[in-house]
């Protein structure tokens, strides 16, 4: 026997032990149009579910794309004070979020087709009890005893099938959904922490290689493209601001000599160090007390991990 | 004929197509048992696909139990052999 039989009389199984137990036929049809009116309860609070883990989600990416947006800010106030190694970190962190927001951008297509399915998979099931609601009445209405039991088991079979696929894609719904939510509130940790940079995804080393590698392509792309804007409106500021060298002998960086021209990298790039050492923008002790004043998660994530560091070595 | 694909509602289909589906759910079936992943899902997209098809959707307020049950478009093996030998798949 095939599957699709094979499955169809497990339905069909399930269905009779159900008729089995009730004594008076009658009794059965009651006692399932009860389980029906529960059943579309569910199901429609599992749309709410899914809706509100979609909304969820939706926030998710504005914060991401918001903190993407001062990032780039950031990076181009640095290049403008001749802090290129900020200017580095400012934008490595971007592409960061950026590669959550596109993820985020999946699941919210795969949570609005869940939506979908069960919104669906709701209205077919109004439909099946308001027809079995109307089939229980006439049963009722003109009950015999001879011919009663065959039309209730009739009804009872309809209507249970659907039941069961219902109750099948409430569950599939719920998993998916506590898999998504875990992961959200991944993300909104690993904002509130600041360290958006070293994902644990369950990616193989050589998908985080290559990852890493078009990151770093990404911030060189993005650098250049800034210094670029730069050197065409205000020239003289990058020379005058020649790094320190603090933190960027620990990059492996070298402070390009002049600025002339066309930007070409003139530093050691494979060797670029994953954790980099806390950036301090200038503006920020402004925007981290403010953070901690609003009492809410902290979209600013450059403030809110130097601040927290800051206090840790004190 | 009456099937139903799982969370998409019941199909009426020209009972002239039967042998052609039973042909795929026996590939189906070997599949499982072969525990060949690649295989069961390729043998499901094409049942599904030929139930979509050739299947006219029932209007939602008919009341009929489906002859033959397909499982969801993106069910696992391990799901079907669930829904096969375990009960406790089907909720109520």
């Amino acid at each position: 026997m095939g599957v699709m039989k094979r499955v169809s009389l497990v339905f069909k199984a399930k269905a009779n032990k159900a008729l089995d137990k009730m004594e008076d036929p009658r009794e059965t049809l009651d006692y399932s149009y009860q389980r029906q009116l529960e059943l579309l309860t569910k199901v429609r609070r599992g749309v709410a579910d899914v809706a509100t883990s979609r909304k969820r989600v939706e926030l998710q990416m504005n914060q991401l794309q918001q903190q993407a947006n001062k990032l780039q800010d950031q990076a181009r106030k640095a290049l403008g004070m001749g802090r290129e190694d900020l200017a580095r970190e400012a934008l490595t962190r971007k592409s960061s979020a950026q590669s959550q927001l596109d993820e985020l951008q999946t699941q919210y297509a795969q949570l609005q087709a869940e939506e979908e399915k069960l919104t669906v998979a709701s209205q077919r099931l109004q439909a099946k009890v308001d027809a079995f609601r109307t089939r229980k009445e006439t049963i009722k209405a003109t009950y015999t005893a001879a011919e009663a039991q065959t039309r209730i088991n009739e009804a009872f079979s309809g209507i249970s099938e659907e039941m069961g696929d219902v109750g099948m894609a409430i569950q599939r719904a719920e998993d998916k959904t506590a898999q998504m939510q875990a992961r959200a509130g991944a993300i909104d940790e690993l904002m509130a922490s600041g360290a958006l940079d070293d994902v644990g995804g369950r990616r193989d080393d050589i998908q985080s290689e290559l990852d890493m590698m078009s990151a770093n392509s990404d911030v060189e792309r993005e650098l250049a493209r800034l210094k670029g804007e730069l050197t065409t409106g205000a020239p003289k500021q990058l020379e005058g601001g020649a790094p320190n060298g603090d933190a960027t002998a620990a990059q492996g960086y070298q402070a390009p000599q002049q600025s002339q021209g066309p930007y070409t990298p003139q530093y050691t790039q494979p060797q670029q160090p994953q954790q980099v050492p806390p950036a301090q923008p200038p503006q920020q002790p402004q925007q981290s007390q403010e953070a901690q004043h609003a009492g809410l998660p902290v979209s600013d994530l450059p403030g809110l991990a130097d601040e927290r560091q800051e206090g840790d070595g004190s | 004929m009456i099937v139903r694909i799982l969370g998409e509602g019941q199909f009426k289909v020209d009972d002239a197509i039967a042998a052609e589906l039973n042909q795929l759910d026996t590939d189906l079936e070997t599949a499982v048992e072969q525990g060949d992943e690649a295989a069961f899902t390729a043998a499901l997209t094409r049942l599904l696909a030929q139930v979509h098809a050739q299947g006219t959707p029932l209007p939602p307020d008919i009341l009929e139990p489906s002859e033959l049950i397909l499982p969801h478009e993106d069910s696992s093996m391990d799901e079907v052999r669930k829904l096969l030998t375990d009960e406790g798949l089907i909720p109520g």
